[in-house]
């Protein structure tokens, strides 16, 4: 076991070159879209160069050194995930990014012939909830568009938690799907799994966990979690952007049909037809970002070498500062759970009177990026009512400072915009 | 403060207290325009009576999105159809100047307080969203 220093938010911020820039005439950057996307340590932004100066060749393909080498740092990169993430190398799947990893298993349910247990009929129903990403929702809308299926779907009660109370209404015994996010994009909110794993696997549903907001500020492991398929993008992990990645059970993945079909995923060819290889080579159709997935890789190491725990706690610390100032200012509406109990580092609001778009654009003017609009999660944003919000998001890098700044802002744009 | 050039006061005042707001009874052609990035949405009337135009417009967004529609409807109420194209294409030029344009203030009147939007890229569809919607009204009515 190895020991973790209290994470020292300066400290590290010497590890991102972006830190030492400004913007807008010489403000300094208070980086608060972590939601969105992270920025990058030096260590990333050198492993993904370094790949191309040392190792590039395409990898799985040809006998020569490179590509030895090649292949070689790239499947490292899928160990690395997969200790990350406690699973095996083999249920690791590299994507372009977490979207896409969504749509691999919706367009496999759809490439599943009758017969297989992903095959989807008109009396099958997919379950998602009010509070997904649109990364995933589409997806399963349009799924269940082409096979029939019945989409239903968790709300979202007045304090940002899903309602469970009809959970066996909601999945029924026809589910054959259960996606939901672990992290909300939007509130913050931390979901609850268990009820509604026991549930999902008592009805044979399987679970797919959108990551993308949990598995960069949290520890996640896939076999204590209990979720059957899982997603995560690398560029909202401290890695590059165009890597993501799909975990999926072994027993699950044997049976998951391809999605997009080519080079490298298949086991024989002929002029008529083609078998596919075993997984994960089955899901990487064509040469993937191998420079990307070694960027991944090694953010994830610098990830554990901080400790996940203790990113998670620093989160906390700053989330519970911002609510602390928030809470006490009447002319502002928090979005989702007011206290610390299952949630991330994730902070929407709205300040009466501003729009989030002239707020964003105020605070911009005082170098802090924060998120505005609907944040792909529009449903979301109909069910609380608004048309935007104003997103503050943290990540190991943010200061108490940068929380301070934040909420002065909020009250010189209340001044600018003549409000209070 | 280059944040002074995007919100000019005339900007502000118009959010504050927008013109021509509210749909109309009577009109010959109504548009909707959302704007998907930031979600802002616009419902414009546009009515012709002996040759004159007549706006109302109603809507949910930003202050450069609101104060757009309402300097809008000011300005092209009561000109000719004919009349309100060459103002559309002086705003939409202005608009993709890139601040390099201060705008005509003979055809453009209050709308030239929109030159410094032109140097905030994220911001420009916000101005337009008003405008855009004119356009594809007008392309409506002439039919």
């Amino acid at each position: 076991m190895s020991i973790e220093l209290a994470l020292d938010p300066y400290l590290i911020r010497s590890d991102f070159p972006i830190f030492n820039r400004t913007v807008r005439d010489n403000k300094r950057l208070i980086y608060l879209d972590n939601g969105a996307t992270s920025q990058k340590p030096e260590v990333v932004i050198e492993a993904e160069a370094n790949f191309y100066r040392n190792t590039n060749a395409a990898v799985h393909r040809g006998a020569h050194h490179l590509a030895e080498e090649a292949t070689e740092a790239y499947e490292e990169a899928r160990d690395s995930v997969s200790e990350f993430l406690g699973a095996k190398p083999s249920e690791v799947i590299f994507t372009k990014n977490a979207t896409e990893a969504i749509n691999l298993l919706a367009y496999a349910f759809t490439n599943a012939e009758s017969g297989n247990r992903f095959h989807l009929t008109p009396q099958d129903r997919i379950v998602v909830t009010e509070m997904e990403h649109h990364a995933n929702l589409i997806p399963w809308q349009q799924l269940a568009k082409r096979s029939g299926a019945h989409l239903g779907w968790f709300c979202v009660d007045d304090e940002g938690r899903l309602d469970l109370s009809d959970i066996d209404s909601i999945i029924t015994e026809s589910t054959k799907i259960v996606a939901l996010t672990h992290q909300s994009n939007v509130l913050g909110t931390i979901n609850p799994l268990g009820a509604i794993i026991a549930r999902a696997h008592q009805v044979g549903a399987i679970v797919v966990l959108d990551a993308c907001q949990s598995v960069p500020h949290m520890e996640v492991d896939v076999a204590s979690l209990g979720v059957d398929f899982l997603a995560f993008s690398g560029h909202k992990t401290l890695g590059p952007t165009g890597v993501g990645v799909l975990w999926g059970r072994s027993e699950l993945l044997e049976d998951l049909p391809p999605f997009l079909f080519g080079g490298s995923m298949i086991e024989t060819v002929t002029m008529t037809g083609a078998t596919w290889a075993a997984p994960p080579t089955r899901f990487e159709a064509g040469v993937p970002n191998m420079a990307q997935a070694v960027g991944l890789s090694t953010a994830l190491k610098y990830l554990s070498n901080v400790g996940m725990r203790n990113i998670h706690a620093h989160e906390m610390k700053l989330t519970e500062r911002l609510l602390d100032a928030l809470n006490e200012k009447k002319s502002v509406t928090i979005f989702g759970p007011k206290n610390l109990e299952m949630r991330g580092g994730v902070v929407s609001f709205a300040v009466e009177g501003i729009h989030p778009h002239d707020l964003g654009q105020f605070l911009d003017s005082h170098g802090i990026a924060v998120r505005t609009g609907h944040h792909c999660a529009w449903p979301l944003n109909r069910k609380l009512g608004v048309v935007a919000t104003t997103r503050a998001s943290f990540y190991l890098y943010n200061t108490d400072a940068d929380v301070d700044e934040l909420v002065i802002g909020i009250n010189a744009a209340e001044k600018y915009f003549g409000t209070i | 403060m280059q944040l002074d050039n995007l919100y000019q006061e005339v900007i502000l005042d118009h959010y504050k207290h927008p013109e021509h707001k509210g749909l109309l009874q009577e009109f010959d052609v109504q548009v909707h325009h959302v704007n998907p990035s930031c979600g802002d949405e616009l419902t414009l009337n546009l009515s012709l009576k002996d040759g004159h135009l007549i706006l109302g417009w109603d809507g949910v967004g930003c202050a450069i999105s609101m104060a757009s529609a309402s300097i809008m409807a000011s300005l092209l109420t009561g000109k000719g159809i004919n009349e309100s194209q060459p103002i559309l294409d002086a705003f939409v030029a202005l608009m993709q100047s890139k601040g390099a344009q201060s705008g005509d203030e003979e055809v453009l009147e209050d709308a030239v307080a929109f030159a410094g939007v032109s140097q905030f890229p994220a911001r420009i569809k916000c101005a337009l969203l008003a405008w855009m919607a004119y356009k594809d009204a007008s392309i409506q009515i002439r039919k």
